[in-house]
């Protein structure tokens, strides 16, 4: 069993600088979880509090239920893969993967067996006899992985393991690592996944839950479904989703959410309470073309292959909409008034001071 | 066309310069050859009649040794004393680039004053504190104290370049179960590689051309070093026999010349630091 948590976690550097603010998060046995947030959220610390890499200055990192906090890296049942891969430069391939049972004193013709069958899986047996400086990036990656996977650990830990990869590459090495992680469980091998990422492509197609952070705190930890569909405050719905999620500043007054001389019509009886200033959030893939809305100028229109999006000025604001190219050839051009009509299943209010999703 | 007349240009200047850089040492070979008589009565650097006369009187000196005894004395210092700084540096610059333990900034601060410090500062206290040990006359004084990191070049040289190496390996190496000795050993020393060699090479230099330091603590001609011998030479004869001298001179630099050959290409490497490539 290890599963991961986190209690109370906290990091403050030497400084005096507070990057990791008291987060708390469980991490079930086998689980994949992402950590995802823009850069300098503290992810990549947060990650090395739970290898043991870096010192952690309040609360408990617990795997398997034991409290690891004096523990070393080595003692951790932990697995790591770098961001620029840390193969030792001086060791064959083989080597580099045998290096870690080596030192656990593993007999060699067992590590002989475990490269073999670890190199079978990743494809890298003819790069065995190899110095980590004559492979490509990919092959350095799936070494690494393989450092990682030879190891048996109970967790294994990723700190943006695809971002030095072409966007090609990336999206198989996306693939392969969910195939492996469902394979090891499938043999009833423990591999808790904790697994950082700026990328929330990544995020969404690789993680049974994602840990959305910001600035040192968690702002919302969920499957990618409710991430995307119920996005619990204002920073998650503008971080997950491509294009971004509309959030429209402008105020409640009776059954309607006012922009500027435009109300639009709500349901706002589900509201526990009326923000002061409201934030109207809808993805541009609920707006249609309709008779009623919000009304605005087509500003400019993107050509995405399958869809289009259109930009349109409301008032102050620009709102975007996405729908399928087939289906704009019938639209207006730049400069013509269009309506925009919400899916109203799929709108949310926010309260602009605290930043909450009221709508849930 | 133009090109070529330049590199014709370029490279008999170079071969000049090359040739006015070399001709002591050329001349020197070629003068242990020769002669005592014919060194000052001709000034070509081919010797008329070559003669090993100077090798072969050189090499019995003056002493009841030969020549090989003062080679085996610089061997019994240079030994211990290379091996001694390629391990003590490389421990004292790796807890200096890895590690944060109290009062670091000043500690190292020390380390780089005591570069600054003039030798000739530390000569006196020094003599006193190896006589009060009792270890006048023997080799101890010559190399215990770089043994134990106390050349501060060394360990900055080795701070600077660590600190060029992405500590991404060594964490590597903890989470596969390293402790902090095992790291340095199976993984820092390794990539530390071409600076260690450039320590070892320099130390080795210098020690085969110290003079002062022998000449101090060293009083007994069993225990010469080359360096000193050389001066005996000198010393002991009435009129110098300066081909045996040349010789001699000739097989003192022939060590160091041929060591720095042999590791020419990690030296060069080590000085220019760089660290690991991608
Ligand atoms: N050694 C350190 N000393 C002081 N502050 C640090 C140190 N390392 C990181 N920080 C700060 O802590 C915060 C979190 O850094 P961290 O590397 O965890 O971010 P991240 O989420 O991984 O970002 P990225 O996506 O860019 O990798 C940042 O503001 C960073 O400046
Ligand atoms: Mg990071």
């Amino acid at each position: 069993m290890a599963s991961v948590d986190l209690i109370n976690l906290e990091k403050t550097y030497g400084g005096g600088f507070r990057a990791v603010h008291g987060i708390n998060l469980n991490i079930a046995d086998g689980e994949f979880m992402v950590l995802v947030g823009p850069s300098g959220c503290a992810k990549s610390t947060t990650l090395r509090m739970v290898a043991g890499l870096e010192e952690i200055t309040g609360g408990e990192v617990r795997i398997g239920g034991k409290v690891v906090n004096s523990l070393s890296p080595g003692e951790r049942s932990i697995a790591m893969v770098f961001q620029n891969y840390a193969l030792y430069p001086h060791m064959k391939v083989r080597s580099n993967l045998a290096f870690g049972l080596k030192l656990a004193g593993v007999p060699k013709p067992e590590i002989r067996k475990a490269v073999d069958e670890v190199a079978a899986i990743l494809e890298i047996e003819p790069l065995l006899d190899r110095l980590p400086k004559q492979l490509s990036g990919g092959q350095a990656q799936r070494v690494a992985l393989g450092r990682a996977l030879i190891k048996k650990p109970g967790v294994f830990l990723f700190d943006e393991p695809l971002s030095n990869l072409d966007a090609k590459l990336r999206a198989s090495m996306r693939v392969r690592i969910t195939e492996l992680h469902k394979r090891l469980k499938t043999q009833g091998l423990s591999s808790t996944v904790l697994y950082v990422t700026h990328d929330q492509t990544e995020a969404m197609t690789m993680g049974d839950r994602i840990c959305v952070m910001q600035g040192g705190h968690i702002m919302q930890v969920a499957d990618p479904k409710t991430l995307y569909n119920r996005p619990a405050n204002l920073f998650v719905a503008g971080f997950i989703g491509m294009p971004e999620m509309n959030l429209i500043d402008g105020r409640l007054d009776g059954d309607a959410f006012v922009l500027g001389d435009q109300r639009l019509p709500l349901d706002l009886s589900r509201l526990p309470r009326r923000p002061a200033q409201a934030v109207l959030g809808v993805r541009p893939q609920n707006l249609t073309p309709g008779a009623t809305g919000l009304t605005g100028t087509l500003a400019h229109v993107e050509f995405m292959g399958h869809d289009v999006n259109l930009h349109v000025d409301i008032g102050p604001a620009r709102m975007v909409a996405t729908m399928p190219a087939a289906d704009f050839d019938r639209l207006d051009r730049a400069g013509d008034r269009v309506t925009l009509t919400p899916d109203p299943s799929a709108l949310h209010i926010f309260d602009k001071d605290s930043g909450d999703n009221l709508s849930l | 066309m133009n090109t070529s007349l330049g590199n014709v240009l370029r490279y008999t200047l170079l071969i000049a310069v090359g040739l006015i850089m070399l001709y002591p040492l050329i001349w020197l070979i070629g003068a242990s050859f020769k002669t005592n008589s014919e060194i000052f009565g001709n000034a070509s650097i081919l010797p008329e009649n070559p003669t090993l006369d100077g090798y072969i009187k050189g090499w019995e000196t003056s002493t009841p040794y030969t020549f090989g005894r003062f080679f085996w004395n610089s061997f019994l210092i240079i030994l211990p004393k290379t091996i001694g700084t390629a391990i003590s540096c490389a421990l004292v610059a790796y807890g200096f680039a890895r590690f944060d333990f109290p009062y670091k900034k000043i500690l190292f601060g020390t380390v780089i004053a005591t570069l600054l410090l003039p030798n000739v500062v530390t000569r006196i206290p020094q003599y006193i504190l190896f006589r009060d040990l009792g270890w006048l006359d023997t080799f101890l004084p010559l190399w215990v104290p770089s043994a134990l990191a106390g050349d501060a070049f060394f360990v900055f040289m080795l701070v600077q370049f660590l600190r060029a190496i992405p500590r991404d390996m060594e964490e590597a190496a903890r989470v596969d179960g390293a402790n902090s000795l095992q790291t340095l050993i199976f993984i820092v020393v390794p990539m530390l590689a071409p600076a260690l060699i450039s320590v070892c090479l320099f130390q080795f230099m210098w020690t085969m051309n110290d003079f002062l330091g022998p000449l101090i603590y060293i009083s007994s001609v069993d225990k010469y070093p080359v360096s000193l011998a050389l001066k005996l030479s000198i010393d002991t004869t009435e009129s110098f026999e300066w081909n045996r001298i040349l010789a001699m001179s000739v097989l003192t630099i022939l060590p160091a010349l041929i060591v720095f050959f042999l590791a020419q290409k990690h030296f060069i490497e080590g000085i220019s630091t760089g660290g690991v490539k991608g």
